[in-house]
């Protein structure tokens, strides 16, 4: 029987099960050993050789180098693991959070201090809400991303 | 005999800590924030525990996906703060109860809660971010935190993390614990993290005011009918990370009413929205003496 995964019809959101942990197992490790300065410092100064050491795919390699969150939680990654390469980039939990919506920072912000999103019409795929795949993306940054 | 003298519930941002640590905490933005921990500041200094049993959980620090406790407990004498990539708060080092962490996990692993015991490991934000906020950051001239700290990790981080109700009965197996001590410890319970809040994804920034003010209603008035609610009703209501909430349940389950003693007295109700993407939501409450 398989595991049941409730969780699979809420919208603009990929909950960390042992799924997406085995297929972002490298991944996420990789994030981990970002801990370590010496190796912050071995990854910025050269992103793509210090990625090749480890065994991610060739996906998981590209969003990182993009800087793409949520292709990176698609293969797998989670957002704590994920945070290590918004710290090395020195980029806070609110840019990183931000960066996934389409928003600016500026936007993102603005949402966050007029109380944040509404759960109203983003609790399950299908509804209207701002989460909403049909509504994507929100922000002037995924706008200006969509142009080029 | 040890005692459990109050519980604390509250978020562990990790941008209040870095709002401490790099002297932003006069701006407006963050004083709406700290003035809610003011009359909580003054309600620690005079009712100071002897140890903090502190449950939260770690934000892929101590713990990688090598090796994912369900719950792990911290026996070790003392636990520095972990470099996040950030480089380490700058704030002191955690210094533990060895004796007495060592008698709670004997006596809860004996009422079957299957314990990972810990003597070694780094403490990240989800730790030390609530022990700012209750006592300041400590002075250069007087460096270390006021009272010894039992770290308590729980996995929310992946899937399947414990259960709300397995979280409250733990609570309950930690207040006996505590109350078969032999030495007069003066002993707080503190629940981490939450409230609503999603980090991820075309959902990020979602916050759910009235949810989270009906849980802190339920988790005073009502806490073995709150402990039922199912994972997906956290997740879809508080968002992905809202699923922080079930630490809660260990706090509240250790109080005296769960164990049929008087109902703890409300010292403090706070909510704020927001810190950074997270919706603030604090609470104090006090066993009768």
């Amino acid at each position: 029987m398989p595991l049941d995964k409730p969780y699979k019809d809420v919208p603009g959101t990929t909950i960390f099960d042992a799924e997406q942990s085995r297929k972002g197992y490298h991944l996420n490790q990789f994030c981990m050993s970002l801990m370590k300065p010496a190796n912050r410092e071995r990854f910025k100064a050269n992103e793509r050789a210090y990625l090749d050491e480890w065994s991610m795919t060739e996906e998981q390699k590209q969003a990182v180098l993009a800087r793409d969150l949520n292709r990176c939680i698609e293969h797998g990654g989670n957002i704590y693991f994920l945070a290590k390469i918004g710290a090395t980039d020195g980029k806070s939990f609110q840019q990183m959070a931000g960066s996934m919506t389409g928003m600016t920072e500026a936007e993102y912000r603005d949402m966050m201090i007029n109380g944040g999103r509404s759960a109203e019409g983003n609790r399950h795929l299908g509804e209207d809400g701002d989460a909403q795949l049909h509504r994507q993306p929100q922000g002037a940054a995924g706008r200006k991303t969509l142009r080029e | 005999m040890a005692r459990i003298t109050a519980s604390v519930y509250t978020p562990h941002v990790p941008a209040i800590g870095a709002a401490l640590d790099l002297g932003k905490d006069q701006e407006p933005y963050w004083q709406k924030v700290f003035s809610g921990y003011e009359r909580s500041k003054q309600w620690i200094k005079e009712n100071m525990p002897d140890v903090i049993f502190l449950a939260y959980n770690d934000h892929a620090n101590a713990f990688s996906l090598e090796l994912i406790p369900t719950f792990a407990i911290g026996t070790a004498a003392e636990y520095a703060p972990a470099d996040e990539g950030w480089g380490p708060r700058p704030v002191p080092k955690v210094i533990g109860h060895p004796e007495f962490a060592s008698h709670i996990a004997q006596s809860v692993i004996q009422e079957d809660f299957d314990l990972t015991i810990v003597n070694k490991m780094d403490v990240d934000h989800g730790l030390t971010v609530p022990l700012s906020l209750m006592f300041g950051n400590p002075p250069k001239s007087d460096f270390r935190w006021p009272c010894r700290v039992i770290p308590f990790a729980v996995n929310v981080v992946q899937y399947p993390v414990p259960s709300g109700r397995r979280c409250f009965a733990l609570g309950q197996a930690i207040r006996r614990a505590v109350e078969s001590y032999d030495e007069p410890l003066r002993v707080q319970v503190w629940g981490t993290g939450g409230m609503s809040h999603q980090l991820q994804g075309a959902r990020a920034g979602l916050i759910n005011e009235p949810w989270d003010n009906r849980f802190l209603d339920r988790l005073i008035a009502d806490p073995a009918d709150l402990s039922l609610m199912p994972h997906i009703e956290y997740v879809r209501e508080a968002g992905s990370e809202g699923i922080e909430l079930v630490m809660w349940l260990i706090a509240r389950g250790a109080m005296a009413d769960v164990a049929g003693g008087a109902k703890p007295k409300v010292v403090h109700r706070f909510y704020h929205v927001p810190a950074s993407n997270t919706a603030v939501g604090h609470l104090i409450l006090e066993n009768a003496r």
